[in-house]
């Protein structure tokens, strides 16, 4: 097995390079260095000079990918494209365009993002796979039909209105929790009630059908057959026999994006006024911060190979007949 | 397994699975219900056992991206900027027009003019090569308490590191135990205005300024070729403008005539800057943990900063250093009535501490100021969400509140700032653009069609005034009541401008050639093309704007795109008409007077240049020269006026207003009146702190039924899950066979 993660690690640097590459591409194609400086530098009195000082300042002053008066191979390194993606690999993300070490603003903010992401994370799977359980133990009733359809409504429902309505009742409304903001050392729980609340809500939906149509599956085999024949209760035979046959594909949908946990969410942590990291990537992408987009799609990048590689070695534990080498 | 422990298991499990998801409710509901204590249960600001009078306030959409006076250029960093740092100049706080005094000045500068051998001469001697400005300081200036003043028993610097695992152990300003202070010397200015210079802060101020004070741009190229391993003791390298003459005295010599100069003294990047709190930010390792001058400010005015956490909040308490400054025993006409001088005489500044919390959402703002959370609605930008508009109404006769927000007794500070935003034709244009009659008339017959007051009316609730003339009220040159009209698209009757008829622009349209909105020789209907930036305009906008264009036959087509492709376009003058905003610097009709300055466009300076327009006048230019130089009084007025007269004669701009945004108080908030300009007026802020809780307390009794219904209703959906399942586990097939039978002899 450490030989797969090995070989699976080695197969991550050329995929971060293309995503480096890609985000390059994709940001200059909008942004030129000289619509950068405008943006930091106020948008008024701006001179040529002073552009050509904070490109200076903040390492734009060379051509993008080729620069043809470097000699040799300081063509392709003497860009900006080469001296600002070379650091990332050694996990050094330098400063934002406004100044600020982003290692230092990521590591501080991954927390909060934590505290909203984990705990959503954690009841809304642990409330879908519950209901969806007991969907299946009724299935082919009144009740299955009722469940699909209540299923597709909450699914319909844009995450932008539980967002809007949770706050507009629960903080608003009926004035039990505050409506937005965080405070780490005090009281955290009150901030996180309703995120956590909204984001369980909002999933249901969808999460509870998909595991519905996992269960099922499951139900119709011949072993659930026998174990209701031996005698095995209904909730027996959920949670001992159906639930870990149906858990590759879980995992396949759940492990890969634990690591992507520490990114947040981008409108959740928005709305709420969470500091996590899922409002960093917003605010740097409305402020032309390439420095933190380039560092936040990196790092994005990283944790979803070690979410691919998780999942891997999930499902060795899941399924015992699974090797990896 | 035997049956015992099969039953025993599946009742334990059965059990598991019924009481989690209640367990879940009451993990979630539990707390609200037991653990938030007395009511309020949603106030969002952590409960501060504390005798300091606070202010509670918000930083939004966005935390300040600079707070390096030498840096910063944006409203929102000001915001902080100039209640830390205090510059050699402010502005009277209730006097309208606004009226510059000495900030941390004991006297307003002392101007004297130089000929090209530094020789002083007459303002109005065409010699004029120079004119120095004499800065004498107040002598009750002093720094913040810092640790970059700390010193040893040596008289040497505590804080001072050779590398970086020496000072790691420092991550925020507030670790450091010790802390200094000292007097704010003449040389602390000039270290500033050095600092301006120097490239590698790349301020926004460096090629504007460079033009101005003597030997600035000698100084950079200087700089820019040392070696900067370490900090660079700015103080060791001369520059010609800047002469410190004793601890309070400091001379800038700046070229030429330019009298704005002393305008540009009241703004941050002209605070004081002590070096051994430049060379203190120099430690190895500090800016790696963003422990530098952007971050942390260290000045001389009312506040410091406390806490610097941008992700969340920011704290500014009481500068126990701060001089002696007195709340103003005089305002302008009304204010004595208005209740702005309560507090005359007072000593300032007026709170302890103000804490400002990052607030990205207008519907969290606007909730949290209902409930009393937030202080004020706004700080530098009023709240423009739907539910902030719906609050109130602005008819003519003022504004109507709605019951809501008079039962919170919220009073209400608008504020036309001294800007303007507009959309202009570029002169250059084929089209549109152009100084004969016909050009002239098409402009004009398009100025007409605009229905700028009811365009106000629709998308900005009236928060605007259509302007007549590009310097807005409260700045000299604009000018009240017939005088101040433009006679180009208004008649005066009643009492009041009245916009010119559409059957006069359709005839200005014909004599233009344009007759019915179509080309006389082609036949060709008439198009025009208006660039604007994707974000600043809706549809329903730019339905309204075709509608009232084909009011006189003519055809309109946007050209949405984001701010740097419309910046392009305005750069390389590839548009017809554009969209473009001003807020002034400085209170004076020269800053916004060269928005039309021919040099100033950007095909003639090949730079960001202000007249986006490229209006060309030689005339026009010719009076802007000569008025940029001259002293307030009538004959600068009498130049400014005719320079207005040419904007209007030429119709440069499609329309234009200047906007009025409103501020709204709750009711323990005191010294509300807006400044246009200055935002150093913190200190004049007073709060009712135990109105303030008695309020927050009243508005925010929780309301509990709706945890017990969903409790109830989650129940009621358990309930017949419960008994459906276990009437399914407990069946029996003689049972199930009897109740089939059973029902079958009750149907038969």
């Amino acid at each position: 097995m450490l030989a797969y993660i090995i070989r699976r690690l080695f197969y991550a640097i050329p995929i971060l390079i293309g995503v480096n590459l890609l985000t390059f591409l994709l940001f200059f194609v909008v942004n030129s260095p000289d619509d950068m400086a405008v943006s930091q530098l106020g948008q008024k009195y701006v001179t040529p000079e002073g552009i050509q000082a904070w490109k200076r300042k903040n390492g734009y002053d060379l051509p993008l990918f080729f620069n043809p008066e470097a000699p040799g191979s300081d063509a392709l390194t003497e860009t900006i494209f080469f001296t600002k993606s070379v650091r990332l690999f050694a996990f050094d993300f330098g400063r934002s365009e406004s100044g600020r070490d982003i290692t230092t603003d990521v590591s501080t903010r991954m927390w909060p993002s934590l505290a909203v992401a984990l705990p959503t994370f954690v009841v809304g799977i642990w409330v879908n796979i519950c209901v969806a359980l007991m969907v299946v133990m009724f299935h082919a009733t009144r009740l299955d039909r009722w469940a699909v359809f209540v299923f597709v409504a909450l699914m319909s429902i844009s995450y932008l209105f539980y967002i809007i309505g949770g706050q507009y009742l629960v903080a608003k409304t009926w004035k039990l929790v505050p409506i937005s903001g965080f405070h780490g050392e005090i009281q955290p729980w009150k901030f996180l009630l309703l995120p956590v609340l909204v984001g369980v809500i909002a999933g249901i939906g969808a999460g509870a059908r998909w595991y519905c149509t996992l269960f099922l599956e499951e139900a119709n085999q011949d072993y659930v057959r026998t174990a209701r024949a031996k005698g095995a209760s209904e909730i027996r035979i959920l949670f001992r026999h159906i639930l870990p046959n149906a858990l590759i594909p879980i995992l396949t949908g759940v492990v890969v994006v634990i690591p992507s946990l520490f990114m947040g969410g981008l409108l959740i942590e928005s709305f709420f006024g969470i500091p996590g990291l899922g409002s960093y990537m917003l605010d740097a992408i409305n402020a032309q911060d390439f420095a933190i987009v380039r560092a936040m799609v990196f790092i994005g990048s990283i944790l979803y190979i070690v979410g691919l590689i998780l999942t891997d070695i999930s499902y060795t534990w899941a399924d015992p007949r699974l090797r990896l080498s | 397994m035997t049956a015992d422990q099969t039953t025993r298991h599946t009742t334990a499990t059965h059990r598991s699975l019924c009481t989690l998801p209640i367990a879940l409710l009451l993990v979630l509901a539990l707390p609200v219900l037991t653990a938030c204590g007395e009511p309020p249960w949603n106030n969002p600001n952590p409960l501060v056992q504390d005798d300091l009078q606070t202010y509670q306030s918000m930083m939004a959409p966005a935390p300040p991206k600079h707070l390096d006076p030498a840096l910063s250029y944006a409203t929102d960093e000001s915001l902080f900027i100039m209640q830390i740092y205090e510059p050699p100049m402010d502005y009277h706080f209730l006097k309208r027009p606004y009226e510059l005094i000495p900030g941390a000045l004991a006297s307003a500068p002392e101007v004297t003019f130089l000929d090209a051998d530094g020789q002083p001469v007459e303002e109005s001697d065409p010699a004029v090569a120079f004119t120095r400005y004499t800065l004498r300081l107040r002598e009750d200036l002093h720094f913040q308490p810092h640790p970059a003043f700390a010193l040893d028993d040596a008289g040497q610097p505590l804080y001072l590191f050779d590398n970086v695992a020496d000072g790691a152990r420092f991550k925020q300003i507030p670790d450091f135990p010790v802390t200094g202070a000292r007097p704010v010397h003449a040389n602390d200015y000039a270290y500033a205005i050095r600092r301006l210079a120097d490239p590698k802060n790349a301020s926004p101020m460096l090629g504007f300024m460079s033009q101005y004070i003597v030997g600035m741009k000698a100084f950079s190229e200087q700089v820019a070729g040392l070696p900067r391993d370490s900090w660079l003791n700015l103080d060791d390298i001369p520059m010609d403008g800047l002469e410190v003459v004793d601890e309070r005295t400091l001379n800038i010599t700046i070229k030429g005539l330019y009298p704005q100069f002393v305008y540009w003294l009241a703004m941050p990047f002209f605070s004081p800057i002590a070096p051994e709190v430049d060379r203190f930010y120099h430690n190895p390792g500090f800016a790696d943990r963003n422990l530098t001058l952007d971050w942390w400010p260290v000045g001389s005015g009312p506040f410091m900063m406390v806490k610097n956490d941008p992700n969340s909040e920011i704290v500014l308490e009481r500068n126990p250093n701060y001089r002696a400054d007195y709340f103003p025993t005089e305002g302008a006409p009304g204010d004595l009535e208005a209740g702005n001088l309560a507090d005359a005489g007072k000593r300032l500044p007026l709170i302890d501490r103000a804490v400002f919390r990052l607030e990205k959402s207008g519907l969290s703002l606007w909730t949290k100021f209902m409930q009393g959370y937030y202080d004020r609605s706004g700080e530098v930008h009023s709240n423009t969400t739907g539910v902030f508009d719906q609050a109130f109404v602005v008819r003519p006769d003022g504004v109507e509140m709605s019951s809501e927000l008079a039962d919170h007794r919220i009073t209400m500070s608008p504020d036309v700032k001294p800007g303007l935003y507009y959309y202009g034709f570029n002169m250059r244009d084929p089209v549109v653009g152009g100084y004969t009659e016909e050009k002239r008339k098409l402009r004009q017959a398009l100025q007409i069609a605009f229905q700028t007051e009811e365009y106000l009316n629709v998308f900005y609730k009236g928060n605007g005034i259509a302007a007549h003339n590009l310097i807005p009220p409260g700045i000299p040159g604009n000018l009240e009541g017939e005088a101040g009209m433009n006679p180009y698209v208004y008649d005066w009757v009643d009492g009041e401008p009245r916009r010119k008829s559409l059957d006069y622009a359709r005839q200005l349209l014909a004599e233009a050639g344009y007759p019915n909105g179509r080309d006389a020789s082609t036949g060709e209907p008439l198009k025009i093309f208006i660039d604007v930036q994707s974000q600043a305009i809706d549809n329903t906008s730019m339905n309204w704007i075709d509608r009232v264009f084909a009011e006189i036959g003519v055809q309109v087509e946007f050209r949405p795109a984001d701010f740097n492709r419309t910046r392009e376009k305005l750069l390389t003058g590839n548009t017809q008409i554009f969209s473009h905003g001003w807020l002034a610097d400085y209170p004076d009709p020269e800053n916004f007077l060269f928005l039309l300055y021919g040099p100033e466009s950007p095909l003639e300076c090949d730079c960001d240049g202000a007249n986006n327009s490229n209006y060309a006048s030689e005339e026009y230019d010719a009076l802007f020269r000569q008025m940029r130089v001259l002293p307030p009084g009538p004959e600068r007025d009498a130049l400014v006026a005719q320079m207005v007269e040419l904007y209007r004669r030429d119709a440069v701009w499609l329309y234009a207003f200047y906007p009025k945004e409103i501020y709204l108080n709750n009711s323990w908030v005191y010294n509300n009146k807006r400044h246009g300009i200055s935002k150093s007026t913190l200190k004049y802020t007073r709060v009712d702190e135990a109105e303030r809780e008695k309020m927050q307390a009243l508005w925010n009794q929780p309301i509990t039924w709706p945890l017990y219904a969903a409790l109830l209703l989650f129940v009621s959906l358990l309930l017949p899950g419960i008994v459906a399942y276990r009437r399914r586990q407990n069946a029996t097939i003689r049972h199930a066979i009897s109740r089939h039978t059973l029902s079958r002899h009750i149907g038969g």
